[in-house]
């Protein structure tokens, strides 16, 4: 049997206005976990959907078990064995695990214009024991967690009889204990000769469970080469072709700086129970836990965006009264959600507009209209001052890389001249280079005075960027640490003390 | 999860809005029971049955359409256009009268068919597809018909299709529930149905899945226009004749009676059983207050404060969730 599943030779793709893949190769073994990696735009993703169907090649040839193909859609791709799962999850929410894994093949055999849930939830029941799954194939999507809703779409790439899976980043939304059952279930893959290509910027997963390793850079095939024969820095060094930062920042005492922001006794719904912490001034506070432990809801209670039921909010020593975001934005506190593009940008709209966006009232002219002198130079200042890659300031925020994207959401608030800024996962979906200048980019506001908070999935990051760490287990605070007492094992011993 | 949890989480989701609508279905007529000695007459019950099947064979077309995310503002012109089809081919054609039935049908499918080819494969969208779709068959119905109605004065076996009373219940109710049956079936056990919640609740992530999503909403569409066409004709024989100015209006009672009975307009969500209890709501909240003697225009203002009531407990309801 030839080992070779898939084999990708001078693959060139092309988007009005941008080269994406030039003379792209790639090549994927039976029983192989590879490494996909590059940064936002490098071109991987574009690679992964031409070989998924998603997308059509420009030229470039594709051999699947030695047979040369061409796919036109996701159906051909899929007849081939091949499977992906993207980075957003691409389920309905409104129909259950087994009406989704069996969409499109729903119908009955002796009836095919009915569906015949029977069966489908039996295969369900099955395929989710091979991956020792426990769920009812009948749960609704929407009452998931993300990580369960990854499990079904594994299961459903499975239920295809794939012998090549794509996984998108399939780890930037869940927690440790989560991504250890994800690993089961991919080596259990490998073992039955399944070929897995591995998307992802987390540099310790690959280590952890892959084979080999092809990096991509600008559109460009850089190497492919065997996990043991390459250290994590090579890798970014490949990919990345430049000088990374990676100062750690000084952890400095800032605990004797002015309380900016003190909460006492913070409860909102079930999710924020008897949070109480102090934020200094140049300080940057890491909020860590698992998925769920309630950081994000607690941000959204200080911020206003949940009102909080009880508890007391002190900034600069006064008791404040925060109940809609527009009271926690006048008292200079700006929050940066984990999902960039559903609550952060309008992303249909320039840079300069989202730049402008929370304070336009100081750009009015007498007359009433938007002074856009003002805020072009303003937009072009930020631009400018964060390294924001941008074509101009007329670019619609869609277009630009995610990195990026996180950068005019971060003008959007300096703008706004907001002292106080709440981080939630500031560097998700972004890549290596781009997350370093991010991380370069908090540190400089802490030390000009700005206090932040950061809420943060990735142990290394909060262990690297936090002057002190607060974690969460189930709603409530169950330690705060100093930056030189901090270990990963000290976080999660603390992250999953249960009463 | 366990079985008892799972049938509780059902129970929270559609089923509250179905439950909750039906709730206030037998809380009207009760009210207008105690109000009016003449509301649960039997001749008034009939009539109010025979109002709502117009509206509700509407409404049980256009909760798929709402399913998937889209709207459909002609089905009240379509209707009437199947109606002055039926006119053309039966009184002015003077062809039998199956084949009339037939034409409206068809003339009403093909109306969305076409609603579906803009919306589908020329990405218009759905809000401007249909309302330039209401203009068209709302000119058309008057110049197929010379602006003057078109009367069945000689074909009166026509008025039975919605008159003859089969034991004692007039046949368009039995027809306005043998097609919520069938579209309750179509929804729940087909993959038509299958495919009309998956593209309102993702349709990229159905697409996805290689499904021709475009085939499916073309389908969904002219399903809609069937069910238009269908009501039309109910609407020609209840009134002997095709009105070629009447239609425009319908089709916000039918939106609203889908929305009343838990279809989401985002998508994704609904069911018939809902619209049939919402298309009842309207009809005896309008017939009620008549009885009243509420003057008509106040009979609008208050089915609109229901339609919107309804809404805001919906959205009640999920943030309770």
């Amino acid at each position: 049997m030839d080992t070779v599943l898939v084999r990708m030779e001078g693959i060139e793709k092309s988007f009005p206005g941008v080269h994406a893949l030039s003379n792209c190769q790639f090549e994927l073994q039976r029983g192989e976990i590879h490494a996909l990696v590059g940064e936002n735009g490098a071109g991987k993703s574009t690679l992964m959907k031409i070989l998924s169907g998603v997308y059509k090649k420009d030229s470039g040839t594709i051999y699947v078990r030695g047979e040369q193909v061409e796919f036109h859609n996701t159906k051909q791709a899929q007849t081939h064995g091949i499977s992906i799962i993207h980075q957003e999850l691409n389920l309905m929410k409104h129909l259950t695990a087994a009406q989704n894994i069996f969409i499109g093949r729903e119908h009955s055999q002796k009836l095919p214009f009915l569906v015949d849930d029977k069966t489908i939830n039996e295969k369900t029941r099955q395929l989710f024991e091979m991956i020792h799954l426990d769920l009812d194939p009948r749960v609704k999507i929407a009452e998931l967690t993300v990580a369960k809703q990854q499990m079904v779409e594994i299961a459903k790439a499975l239920s295809y009889n794939m012998d090549v899976l794509i996984m998108d980043e399939p780890t930037s939304a869940l927690s440790d204990s989560e991504i250890e059952d994800l690993f089961k279930v991919i080596r259990h893959l490998k073992e039955q000769d399944k070929g897995i290509v591995y998307i992802t910027h987390r540099m310790e997963e690959i280590k952890q469970i892959c084979d080999r390793v092809t990096v991509m850079r600008d559109g460009h095939y850089i190497a492919t080469t065997p996990i043991h024969d390459i250290t994590i820095e090579q890798i970014i060094a490949q990919m990345v072709g430049r000088e990374v930062y990676d100062t750690v920042h000084s952890h400095g005492d800032t605990t004797k700086n002015e309380v900016v922001l003190e909460v006492k006794n913070l409860n909102q719904g079930k999710k924020v129970r008897d949070v109480s912490f102090k934020l200094h001034k140049g300080e940057i506070l890491g909020f860590a836990g698992l998925l769920g432990a309630g950081r994000t809801e607690t941000a959204r209670a200080i911020f206003g965006a949940d009102p909080k039921d009880t508890g007391e909010i002190y900034i600069k020593g006064k008791k404040v009264d925060i109940r809609h975001p527009k009271d926690a934005v006048k008292h200079g506190l700006g929050y940066l959600s984990e999902d960039r593009k559903q609550y952060g940008l309008a992303l249909n709209l320039s840079v300069e507009t989202n730049t402008v966006m929370a304070s336009l009232e100081r750009f009015i002219t007498p007359l009433g209209t938007v002074d856009a002198k003002k805020t072009r130079a303003v937009a072009q200042e930020f631009v400018e001052r964060l390294k924001t890659k941008t074509p101009s300031i007329n670019q619609i925020t869609k277009n630009l890389s995610g990195g990026n994207q996180q950068k005019v959401v971060i003008s959007k608030w300096l703008v706004r001249d907001c002292d106080i800024l709440i981080f939630d996962e500031p560097t998700r979906g972004i890549d290596v280079g781009a997350k370093s200048e991010i991380y370069k980019l908090l540190n400089e506001l802490a030390d000009e005075g700005k206090s932040i908070i950061m809420i943060s999935s990735e142990l290394p990051e909060i262990l690297r960027m936090s002057h002190r760490v607060l974690v969460m287990c189930e709603g409530k605070v169950t330690g705060i640490l100093p930056a030189a007492e901090c270990t990963q094992e000290k976080i999660m011993y603390y992250a999953t003390m249960r009463n | 999860m366990a079985t008892k949890e799972l049938t509780k989480q059902r129970l929270n989701s559609k089923t509250t809005q179905t439950l909750l609508a039906f709730a206030s279905l037998i809380l009207l007529l009760l009210i207008f029971s105690f109000a009016s000695p003449y509301f649960f007459e039997f001749n008034n019950l009939i009539g109010i049955l025979l109002a709502t099947s117009v509206n509700g064979i509407l409404a049980v077309g256009i909760t798929f359409i709402i399913i998937t995310g889209g709207i459909d503002l002609s089905i009240g012109t379509v209707m009437t256009f199947g109606s002055v089809m039926a006119g053309v081919f039966i009184t002015m054609w003077d062809l039998p009268i199956p084949l009339g039935i037939l034409a409206g049908i068809f003339a009403g499918a093909l109306c969305g068919f076409i609603n579906g080819i803009s919306i589908a494969k020329l990405k218009i969208p759905p809000f401007i597809a249909t309302l330039g779709m209401m203009m068209i068959t709302k000119g058309l119905n008057l110049v197929l018909s010379g602006t003057k109605p078109i009367y069945f004065v000689d074909k009166p076996v026509f008025g039975l299709i919605a008159a003859k009373p089969i034991v004692g219940i007039p046949l368009g109710v039995i027809i306005f529930f043998a097609m919520a049956i069938i579209a309750s079936f179509i929804l729940s056990k087909t993959i038509l149905g299958r495919f009309t919640y998956a593209i309102g609740s993702n349709e990229e992530a159905t697409r996805l899945s290689g499904i021709n999503t475009d085939t499916w909403k073309i389908a969904i569409y002219s399903l809609g226009g069937a069910f238009a066409g269908v009501a039309g004709i109910v609407m020609a024989s209840r009134l002997q004749s095709a009105q070629p100015a009447l239609g425009a209006g319908y089709e916000l009672d039918a939106i609203a009676a889908a929305v009343i009975g838990g279809t989401s307009l985002s998508g994704g969500e609904g069911g018939i059983l809902g619209t049939v209890i919402g298309a009842f709501i309207i009809t005896v909240l309008t017939n009620g207050l008549r009885i009243l003697s509420v003057p008509q225009e106040w009979q609008m203002v208050v089915t609109g404060l229901i339609v919107i009531g309804a809404v805001y407990l919906d959205i009640l309801r999920r943030k309770v969730k």
